[in-house]
């Protein structure tokens, strides 16, 4: 089934020098043994491709159900260089919510309405 | 010894709410506060300030702010810990001995100096220091002669010293943001430098405290489950002597602190999880549990931390030109066709009359301009805010670059308003260099008056 990340994940975004920081945190375990799998740094990447210059690199944190993205080169410079309106990707995590997956079915029961 | 005691975070940045501070000291009971005025950018304004006036540089809504909380730091014996004193903290200092002794009731005021190696960055550099930039290689020659501020992430136990010394107030220089919570712990409980695990649990609960609100119900994903922002309660740390803490928030405010808000903040402004560096400690930011205990109580336990590097990490910032933006609301039917338009008025213009930038940005504000082509575009858009910027290092081309934004509402299309607070000005760019320098060259001092 299609969803999207929203339903069973939530997430923060902010500025690490001229990348940005996305922690995304699912609500189920097994959501997140079968997130480690599936949302991959190609899978991020394409999502954010008009917004991501640089490469992404993902790290895990099984201990908090959760993964941490780093977008590089996505902030136009980093900090008070950057001339956009989002210079510190402030709004990067709402931005990997709208990402759309295919859950398995055996995993539909965790998803929030 | 206390069994726990409380650190709250009444400001998570310089620009915070004023009045949180005040309500995190009144509305509960407390045993430090703990308060960051400082970003990368803050110090460069403050180091300008003094060059023009010897008794300037530090934050001085500080002093407003004490002024406020006085009583609670007279008789009840709450302990603040900042950075407020900047690159000025003795000037900071005698403003507030001369506040508690028109009180009638002087308080102890400790600062910690040697953070700021701005004087002796050339000395330093002969002594064999490179200042290459951490995260890109680059040579610090290329900033070397528009550096505006340099300053050391100092290590946290200047701030157990100056609490062992009696001060109620610390001006604490740049320690990391971290080290304000740390500090007090490290005193409270007689923690040992070398004692990484719970070094590492006292950095990583200011860690989740450092900006303010944004783990009790701040910038949260499930918004719509925080009761009462109006009157959002600061965070608050409960630390035990062996490590495990809660973090919480008075009662009877608004705000939530849930597993999910504490989460969020754990992993804000993340790299490597496994290994935050700390003047002090690395954290292992995958090792500890975390659990919702309720009643906006979150514990946790099982931190782990090992040996701190060799070398303090340099926070430099440096004058890199100049840049402005300017925005027009365009409203009525075709409004993105029209804002198109107008963009393209504006930038056909400052071209005709001879001007290019080093960088430019068109942004339409209310159609994805944060987001690119993750949404599509919507059919029907009566209203867009454009937005547009430039950069350069040339002064004059900026303002140029401003004084074409507003003709476009007469010799442009229709519809087009919201252009007031006068023409964009070029504002300067203080950009940011991180390097490192070893520990050994750096000497810090503490005492407390």
């Amino acid at each position: 089934m299609n969803i999207l990340l929203s339903q069973i994940a939530h997430a923060r975004s902010g500025d690490k020098g001229s990348n940005s920081n996305v922690g995304l945190m699912f609500y189920s375990n097994e959501v997140y043994h079968w997130a480690k799998i599936y949302i991959t740094e190609k899978r991020i990447k394409e999502h954010f491709k008009g917004i991501v210059k640089g490469d992404v690199k993902r790290y895990e944190l099984d201990n908090l159900q959760s993964l941490n993205f780093i977008l590089g080169d996505s902030l136009g410079g980093g900090g008070s260089e950057s001339i956009l309106n989002d210079a510190q990707g402030k709004t990067h995590g709402q931005a990997i919510l709208l990402m759309e997956v295919e859950l398995p079915e055996s995993l539909i029961d965790k998803v929030k309405s | 010894m206390k069994d726990v005691i409380r650190i709250g975070n009444g400001q998570g940045f310089w620009g915070d709410s004023i009045d949180a501070p005040v309500n995190l000291a009144k509305d509960g009971p407390l045993d430090y506060m703990t308060l960051d005025y400082l970003a990368e950018v803050t110090l460069s304004i403050m180091q300008r300030q003094k060059l023009n006036n010897s008794n300037a540089g530090y934050a001085r809504d500080f002093i407003n702010l004490i002024d406020r909380i006085l009583p609670e730091i007279q008789k009840n014996k709450l302990k603040v810990i900042t950075n407020a004193g900047g690159v000025n903290p003795q000037t900071c200092r005698k403003k507030l001995q001369e506040l508690s002794e028109n009180s009638g009731h002087k308080i102890k005021i400790g600062t910690i100096e040697g953070d700021d190696i701005y004087p002796e960055l050339q000395s330093l550099r002969n002594r064999g220091v490179s200042f290459e930039n951490m995260d890109t290689g680059e040579s610090f020659d290329k900033i070397a002669k528009r550096v505006y501020s340099a300053n050391v992430y100092i290590n946290s136990f200047t701030i157990t010293k100056a609490l062992e010394k009696g001060a109620q107030i610390v001006l604490a220089g740049r320690v990391s943001d971290p080290g304000l919570a740390l500090g007090p712990c490290a005193y409270e409980f007689g923690w040992e430098n070398y004692q990484y695990d719970k070094i590492a649990a006292g950095t990583l609960a200011g860690h989740i405290t450092e900006c303010g609100a944004q783990c009790s119900g701040g910038n949260f994903t499930n918004w719509q489950d925080v009761p009462n922002m109006a009157n959002l309660g600061y965070p608050i740390i409960e630390m035990s002597a062996n490590g495990t803490f809660c973090i919480t928030k008075h009662e009877n405010t608004g705000g939530l602190v849930s597993r999910e808000t504490v989460i969020e903040q754990v992993l804000y402004e993340m790299g490597d999880p496994k290994n935050y560096i700390s003047p002090d400690v690395c954290v292992d930011f995958t090792s500890f549990n975390l659990k919702d205990i309720g009643n906006d109580r979150v514990e946790i336990n099982n931190v782990k931390g090992s040996e701190p590097t060799d070398s303090y990490k340099v926070s430099i910032s440096y004058f890199a030109g100049f840049k402005a933006s300017g925005q027009l609301t365009i409203s009525g039917p075709q409004a993105y066709e029209k804002a198109q338009l107008t963009a393209d008025i504006i930038w056909k213009r400052l071209n005709r009359a001879g001007f290019k930038f080093d960088d430019t940005s068109t942004e339409y504000l209310g159609i994805s301009s944060c987001h690119g082509n993750i949404n599509p575009v919507p059919e029907q858009i009566n209203e867009v805010v454009l937005r547009l910027s430039v950069k350069d290092q040339n002064k004059d081309k900026v303002n140029r670059f401003g004084m074409e934004i507003a003709p476009v509402i007469t010799s442009g299309p229709p519809g087009i308003t919201g252009f007031s607070g006068g023409r964009p000005k070029a504002q300067e760019i203080v950009a940011y260099w991180p390097t490192i320098i070893p520990k050994e060259l750096i000497t810090t001092t503490v005492d407390v008056l």
